[in-house]
């Protein structure tokens, strides 16, 4: 159906303030990609630059190769999703629904025969005749979704169309509206800043800081081989442990790595993984270890103590600490922690049984080691 | 695909529909004017409905074809020059008024009140004003507004005070509240009917209220009591000064306190509930009397809202005219206001000049009132923010 | 303006509602039962008996004009109205006899109740639509010097409309005036002279419609004209029924603009008629009543079905200039 190409994407506003220095992002055709990232890194900016609701003053904006910076959202053919639904309070659900159609003047029965397959689709054909006042949240979207859906157009564009939910409609409205999508196959992108939608909803998410794009990729990926620290923190939860820790020494088959006290020794495929480390002994780096490398199988062993216990049922979080500064990712590059001693924490089966103060022997899995650049956050791979 | 050629055969049709309803709009438009030339000057019932309803679906009928006509001349445009074309004719319309019929005037108004004569072509300066500082007449229309300015806002929000305080959440108070705002609603000519009937005298036969109470009393109070015009006693009840206003204009201030009062009432009553109950409670647990809770609390708490109705009526009672119209016999008997003088100067002795300064000296006496409201209403939204 | 505020607008179809009490000062206090919060009374007996006498006082002037317009013309000119209740005589006379009265212009006074509607209808719909257009375009139109031009507009609600009577009489004469003279003449005055209040008031409220609304009609190809029309004006109704009722009633009772621009009796509404009246008739009180009742009755409908409106109405108007 369509692709969008966005070349060198730029936004700054009269106040001189850069909300997108340049961005470059395709979506290909029928591809859900989820543009995900914390508040105020632009992700809705460049969602109303696609939409036409914000002027683009940089770079080139293509739907099908076509260049439409210049468009009006009304040339675009494009539907967009708000948070908010902004539904029209004073038409009711089949008026909200039919209103595009009517103004491309529609023919009377093409249009009640759409409104009524889609009613149907969303399930709110016994709703039609109420206004959006009279609905609940849940149907308050749909009829939202509904109005994208019905135009067929060449892209659906959605504003964190699920932030007003409560949490159990959520999951279910996430999941439905991803299978709608992909019946649909309308190339759609997505906004959200919560990771947990992006990871379960795109086939690739972007990820943006600042109106940067730090990494697009499946949602796999991004999880398993994060490009730089920002990524690795910014995805997953509870999110990734980052140390500051030291290469030892390197060999023709293994590296080792210290990270405080400890010591691990990284050897075949994980220290193929990680062979960039080979030119860095005697430099300190970032080392990431997600909470559930630390409580599955493992080929290396840390001692810890324990220092707090969360059980959540699906699992159980231990809290112990290394003394060694934490990693953070920050505007620019990479801060280290001053205070000397970090937390880190593990995923475990939550069937053991550990108590506060526990002496604790973890089993870490060398091959989900992350190590990151402590200059520039990137990440440190093969070499 | 599909989508694409309906629309097309749609527009088509639309056009025709659109051209039908040109035709039936001209063609309506005929008859009605048909008829209406044929009513000419005709004062029977049918005659006068018709007359009115033409008028009206004329003057709304352009209203709409004016702007829809013009949209749709602003739509013909190129990009960019229809986007400008349409907020051209969205707001154009509004400007040109507001240019066209508030600035230029203004300043043709300030420019006409330096000159005299008929024509007002005759260089004179500020003798205009001049005259108006200086010349008896013209002072005591300037004390007349100072009074009525003074015992309008002062009375008026007094009475919109206690009723505020007293009727607050008191058995029956949105009906005691509706009798005293329903004036509100009546011209300034139908109250000041109301209460020439009630300032009339017939001394034989009396049906003037105020006189038939006045000698009533007459047995009561000391000296005598005798019916008395009300409306042309220039002294104050017998006291002859330049500075105090006549009996005939007290009667006057009367009336608008009477229209006024209703308004401070509903206003300062409506910020009166917006206090918030802890803080009366809270006083009255220090040990504060219901007297004292209002004075030191309630009142406090609401007197940007105070001040607020105090600037409106004032700006009111500095434009006062129709109420001298229906009452002030033409400001005959020193009982003149500024707004009358700027009428009958500018429009009945065809002293555009002086009328003019006189509206000069009106929207100058405005400015610092607005300015403080402005002020307060500034600090009223800072308040709550 | 205390009443008229942008306030962030809640989503879906609580809009409208939240609308409403937007222009209305806020009651907190009215939600909570009176009978828990008896600490809080500010009232006395005392000050019962005085808001009721005030009550009265302030009732009996037009309660009189009211009996004194159905009394018999020789009742009026011999005994006070009060003394109706003792000696109760009804008659529609004055009435009959005001309707048909042709004062020295030769008009009956029914032609000027006309003449009152035809200012009143047009004069209170022209400036709403003129100013709600504008109002549009200052809210949601880009354009340079958009937010100078409204302070501007607010500025100008300080002229008091006498400082441009003799002007603007003097354009429409002039021959230049597109305007044949007349009524439509006092269509346009009263509609400069809503013009500030109007523009300020719509913008407020048509500002503080929620942005995603107006751009989700864009994204479905809605022109301006389309998102006006179809979406904006009727999520403003509860502010345009406001302010179209004040102006309504503004029209309806002004006597200077009618005076200075109607041109003579033949467009001349009921408050200039009656203003005649007093002037040749002074003493005959069962035409004045009468007719003065007549004037009176449209306002008294509006004050008592639409109050609430009303009062909201006034209250955004009280600062007209």
């Amino acid at each position: 159906m369509s692709t969008l190409t966005m070349v060198n994407l730029q936004k700054r506003y009269a106040n001189g303030f850069e909300a997108v220095p340049g961005l470059d992002l395709e979506i290909h055709d029928g591809e859900f990609l989820v543009l995900v990232g914390p508040s105020g890194c632009g992700k809705s900016t460049v969602l109303r630059m696609v939409a036409g609701l914000e002027d683009i003053t940089g770079g080139d904006l293509m739907i099908d190769d076509k260049r439409v910076n210049d468009f009006g959202p009304q040339q675009r053919d494009i539907a967009m999703v708000f948070q908010s639904y902004a539904l029209y309070p004073n038409m009711t659900v089949a008026d909200n629904i039919a209103f595009a159609m009517r103004l491309r003047k529609t023919d009377k029965e093409v249009m009640k025969k759409k409104v009524a397959e889609v009613a149907e689709l969303l399930e709110l054909t016994a709703v039609l005749d109420r206004k959006p006042g009279q609905l609940s949240g849940g149907q308050r979207q749909r009829v939202a979704m509904g109005r994208a859906i019905v135009r067929e157009p060449k892209m659906f564009l959605m504003d964190e169309p699920l932030s007003n939910l409560d949490a159990k409609l959520r999951v279910q409205t996430r999941a439905e509206i991803s299978k709608l999508q992909r019946r649909l196959g309308v190339t759609t992108m997505y906004v959200t800043h919560d990771q947990v939608e992006a990871m379960t909803m795109g086939d690739r998410v972007a990820v943006l800081r600042k109106g940067m794009l730090m990494q697009c990729a499946s949602p796999a990926e991004l999880y398993e081989s994060p490009d730089n620290l920002f990524v690795a923190q910014f995805i997953g939860s509870p999110s990734m442990n980052v140390i500051r820790g030291q290469v030892l020494s390197a060999d023709d088959g293994s590296i080792t790595v210290s990270v405080g006290q400890q010591q691990v020794t990284l050897e075949g495929a994980a220290a193929d993984r990680l062979s960039g480390l080979r030119s860095m002994v005697g430099r300190p780096i970032a080392v990431g270890i997600r909470p559930e490398a630390l409580g599955g199988d493992g080929t290396a062993t840390v001692e810890v103590d324990v220092d707090l216990v969360e059980m959540l049922g699906s699992e159980l979080l231990v809290h112990s600490t290394v003394n060694a500064p934490a990693v953070y990712s920050i505007e620019g590059g990479v801060e280290i922690s001053e205070h000397p001693d970090s937390t880190v924490v593990a995923s475990l089966d939550p069937r053991k049984r550990v108590k506060i103060g526990d002496r604790l022997t973890l089993t870490l899995d060398t091959l989900r080691v992350h190590a990151f650049d402590l200059d520039t956050g990137n990440a440190i791979g093969r070499g | 695909m599909s989508a694409i050629q309906s629309g097309g055969t749609a527009s088509i049709s639309t056009e025709r529909s659109k051209g039908t309803i040109a035709a039936a709009v001209v063609i309506g438009y005929g008859v009605l004017y048909g008829i209406r030339t044929l009513l000419g000057d005709g004062n029977g019932p049918f005659a006068q409905i018709f007359k009115t309803l033409y008028t009206v679906a004329v003057g709304v009928g352009f209203l709409v074809a004016f702007f829809g006509i013009l949209y749709a001349l602003a739509s013909q445009l190129k990009e960019p020059w229809r986007e400008r074309a349409r907020v051209a004719v969205f707001v154009g319309p509004a400007l040109i008024l507001l240019i066209g019929g508030l600035i230029v005037p203004s300043v043709l108004t300030a420019r006409l009140s330096l000159f005299t004569g008929s024509n007002t072509d005759k260089w004179y300066g500020l003798l205009n004003y001049k005259a108006m500082f200086t010349q008896r007449q013209n002072l005591l229309t300037l004390r007349n507004n100072v009074w009525w300015v003074i015992l309008v806002t002062g009375f008026s929000t007094i009475v919109g005070i206690t009723v505020a305080r007293f009727a607050d959440r008191m058995r029956g108070e949105p009906i005691a509240k509706a009798l005293l705002f329903l004036p509100m609603a009546i011209s300034m000519v139908g109250a000041g009917i109301i209460w020439r009937f009630v300032y009339a005298n017939n001394p034989s036969k009396q049906y003037g209220l105020l006189n038939w109470i006045w000698v009533g009393l007459d047995p009561i109070l000391p000296g005598k009591q005798e019916p008395h015009y009300w409306l042309q006693d220039t002294t104050f009840f017998g006291i002859k000064s330049d500075f105090l206003p006549g009996s005939n204009t007290v009667f006057m201030i009367i009336v608008l306190i009477w229209i006024q009062a209703g308004f401070a009432t509903v206003i300062i009553s409506a910020a009166i509930k917006g206090v918030p109950d802890d803080l009366v409670e809270a006083a009255r647990i220090d040990g504060a009397t219901d007297r004292q809770a209002f004075y030191k609390i309630v009142l406090p708490y609401v007197k940007t809202t105070v001040i607020t109705v105090v600037t409106t009526i004032t700006i009111a009672v500095l434009k006062v005219f129709d109420i001298v119209q229906a009452m002030g016999l033409g400001g005959a008997f020193e009982n003149n206001v500024l707004a009358n003088q700027m009428y009958t100067e500018s429009f009945t002795k065809q002293n555009e000049g002086y009328g003019s300064a006189v509206a000069v000296v009106l929207f100058i006496a405005v400015v610092p009132v607005v300015w403080v409201n402005a002020r307060n209403q500034k600090a009223m939204r800072e308040a709550r923010a | 303006m205390s009443d008229v505020e942008p306030a962030a607008m809640t989503v879906g179809g609580t809009v409208a509602t939240a609308m409403v009490d937007d222009m209305q000062p806020r009651s907190p206090r009215d939600q909570t039962p009176t009978a828990t919060k008896v600490t809080k009374k500010l009232t006395s007996p005392f000050g019962r008996a005085m808001v009721w006498l005030l009550a009265l006082l302030w009732t009996v002037p037009t309660f009189g004009l009211f009996i004194t317009s159905f009394r018999p013309e020789v009742d009026i000119k011999t005994t006070g109205w009060w003394t109706f209740f003792s000696n109760p005589t009804v008659t529609l006379e004055n009435y009959k006899s005001v309707l048909d009265y042709t004062g020295g212009s030769g008009r009956p006074f029914s032609n000027y109740f006309w003449n009152s509607v035809a200012i009143t209808v047009p004069g209170a719909i022209i400036p709403i639509v003129v100013a709600a257009f504008a109002a549009y375009a200052l809210s949601w139109m880009k354009f340079p010097g958009r937010d100078a031009i409204f302070v501007g507009i607010v500025a100008l609600m300080v002229v008091p409309l006498q400082m441009c009577l003799i002007p603007l009489l003097q354009f429409f004469t002039s021959g230049f005036s597109p305007l044949s003279g007349g009524i439509p003449q006092i269509w346009v005055a009263h509609t400069i002279f809503a013009m500030p209040l109007a523009i300020f008031l719509l913008r407020n409220f048509i500002g503080s419609l929620p942005s995603e609304v107006i751009e989700a009609a864009r994204v479905d190809g809605a022109s301006h004209m389309t998102i006006f029309t179809k979406l904006v004006l009727p999520l403003s109704v509860p502010a345009i029924a406001s302010i179209a009722i004040f102006q309504f009633l503004w029209v309806w009772n002004d006597l200077l603009v009618a005076k200075v621009f109607g041109g003579g009796s033949k467009n001349a509404p009921m408050t200039s008629a009656l203003i005649d009246m007093v002037g040749t008739k002074g003493n005959d009180w069962q035409l004045l009543t009468a007719g003065a009742f007549i004037s009176m009755i449209v306002p008294l409908i509006v004050f008592l079905s639409l109050q609430r409106y009303f009062v909201r109405g006034l209250l955004a108007g009280s600062v007209k200039g």
